[in-house]
């Protein structure tokens, strides 16, 4: 037996015994019903049971990435709303402090100017009370003055001249003199 | 089986089919031989990894459950980008062709295993049934509109009627053929290269003397070598039937191109 036999009996197909065996009608029967019972069996299977299955795991997949996908950016919308509230009570929180410390001004201030004018007041009538007084005071000095003036007068007067004279007319003179020089 | 020593060489011995229960309905020979055997086997087969893979069911998959998932998308995805949303209705159907001739395809690739797709009338029948589904789909969604198919737009009519539409029926009609015999021609074809090669090196070895024996390498390197394209061959006429099948579909489904 050489390759070269062989190589011409595969050249020449098989002359010799039987025909060649994917040709040979009489199997075609048998063939064609074992075909068709497995591939209908096959096809059944997978039809009714393999394939649903598998697409089965393939659907439940890719709805659970989905829900999942869905979840997270749910999540990232509530956390972005979480941090625009935060914002939102942190800015309020500002505003009202600054509220807060405006009014607090403002009826400080408010309190302090009623006050100030109550103290304004007590000076002022306080000052008024001691001008009075000052008043007084000086009017009596002055007229002290007018008496110190008579009677110096009186004095000088009667050493001078050796002469009475009375009080009343020094008195009068002086105050005539004093409304004159002014 | 003979048992002449010339014959276990031949290399078209491989796909003679052998009784294994002889049964007789009227003048028809149903019996089961080892090309129905390897039908069971590999719907067997497709079945248990589709059940096993997915007995679990979980959420971030295995090994075995990857595989079975990538095999669907594949499937699911070739069926909607060729036939369309609605084609979806034939996925099961592609997915089985699809499945039936890998696992075929592949089985018949371990030595001493048959291949059922290298026989013609198994191919035949295939082609034949996505021919009818497509020739029932076809008429039933679009009634007479389905014979658009053999009127496309845009060609002079003169031309239309004299080439265009002609060669359409012709190239319409020769659809299971050319899509049967695709498949049995790479599957026989492939299978006795891988035979020949791999007969060669008993050949040599036993046949030549003294170093000579050694020259029984070279058949064995081609042997290697050939069995990842033969792999590579099983793969892509499994592929390549599906994906035609869902052309056809979308023929049937959308006549109007």
């Amino acid at each position: 037996m050489s390759g070269l036999t062989i190589m011409m009996a595969a050249a020449s197909g098989t002359k010799d015994v039987q025909t060649f065996a994917p040709l040979d009608t009489s199997t075609f029967p048998s063939q064609l019903f074992w075909l068709f019972l497995t591939f209908g069996v096959l096809l059944f299977l997978l039809a009714k049971v393999l394939l649903p299955r598998l697409g089965g795991i393939l659907e439940e997949r890719s709805n659970r990435i989905a829900d999942d996908l869905d979840t997270a950016s749910r999540m990232q919308r509530e956390a972005e709303l979480a941090g625009k509230a935060y914002e939102q009570s942190l800015s309020d929180a500002r505003a009202k402090a600054h509220n807060v410390a405006e009014t607090t001004r403002a009826s400080v201030n408010v309190e302090l100017e009623a006050e100030m004018q109550i103290a304004d007041e007590e000076t002022a009538r306080q000052m008024a009370r001691a001008e009075t007084k000052i008043q007084a005071m000086r009017e009596k000095a002055l007229a002290n003055v007018d008496e110190i003036a008579s009677e110096t007068a009186k004095a000088l007067v009667e050493h001078l001249y050796s002469k009475k004279i009375s009080i009343v007319t020094v008195r009068k003179t002086v105050k005539r003199l004093a409304i004159k020089t002014g | 089986m003979a048992a002449e020593p010339g014959k276990q060489f031949d290399p078209i011995r491989q796909f003679d089919l052998h009784n294994m229960v002889d049964i007789q309905i009227g003048k028809y020979d149903i019996s089961f031989t080892n090309s129905s055997f390897m039908m069971v086997v590999a719907v067997v087969c497709i079945c248990l990894f589709l059940y096993l893979s997915t007995t679990k069911k979980s959420l971030v998959p295995g090994r075995w459950q990857s595989v079975a998932e990538i095999s669907y998308e594949f499937v699911a995805d070739m069926v909607r980008s060729t036939a369309g949303r609605d084609g979806l209705k034939f996925f099961p159907f592609v997915y089985a062709l699809f499945m039936f001739i890998l696992f075929a395809n592949m089985l018949g690739l371990v030595p001493f295993f048959f291949t059922p797709t290298s026989h013609i009338i198994v191919t035949f029948a295939l082609a034949m049934m996505v021919m009818v589904t497509v020739l029932i789909v076809g008429f039933w969604k679009n009634g007479l509109g389905f014979l658009q198919l053999f009127n496309p737009g845009g060609v002079p009519l003169i031309l239309k009627i004299v080439l265009v539409t002609p060669l359409e029926i012709i190239s319409f009609m020769s659809r299971p053929l050319s899509h049967s015999i695709r498949l049995w021609a790479n599957m026989l074809a492939g299978h006795i290269m891988l035979k020949l090669f791999a007969s060669f090196i008993i050949a040599m070895a036993v046949g030549l003397t003294g170093a000579f024996k050694l020259g029984a390498i070279a058949p064995a390197i081609m042997t290697i070598a050939l069995t990842p394209l033969e792999i590579l061959v099983a793969f892509l006429q499994a592929y390549v039937f599906a994906i035609l099948t869902s052309v056809y579909l979308n023929d049937a489904l959308h006549p109007g191109h």
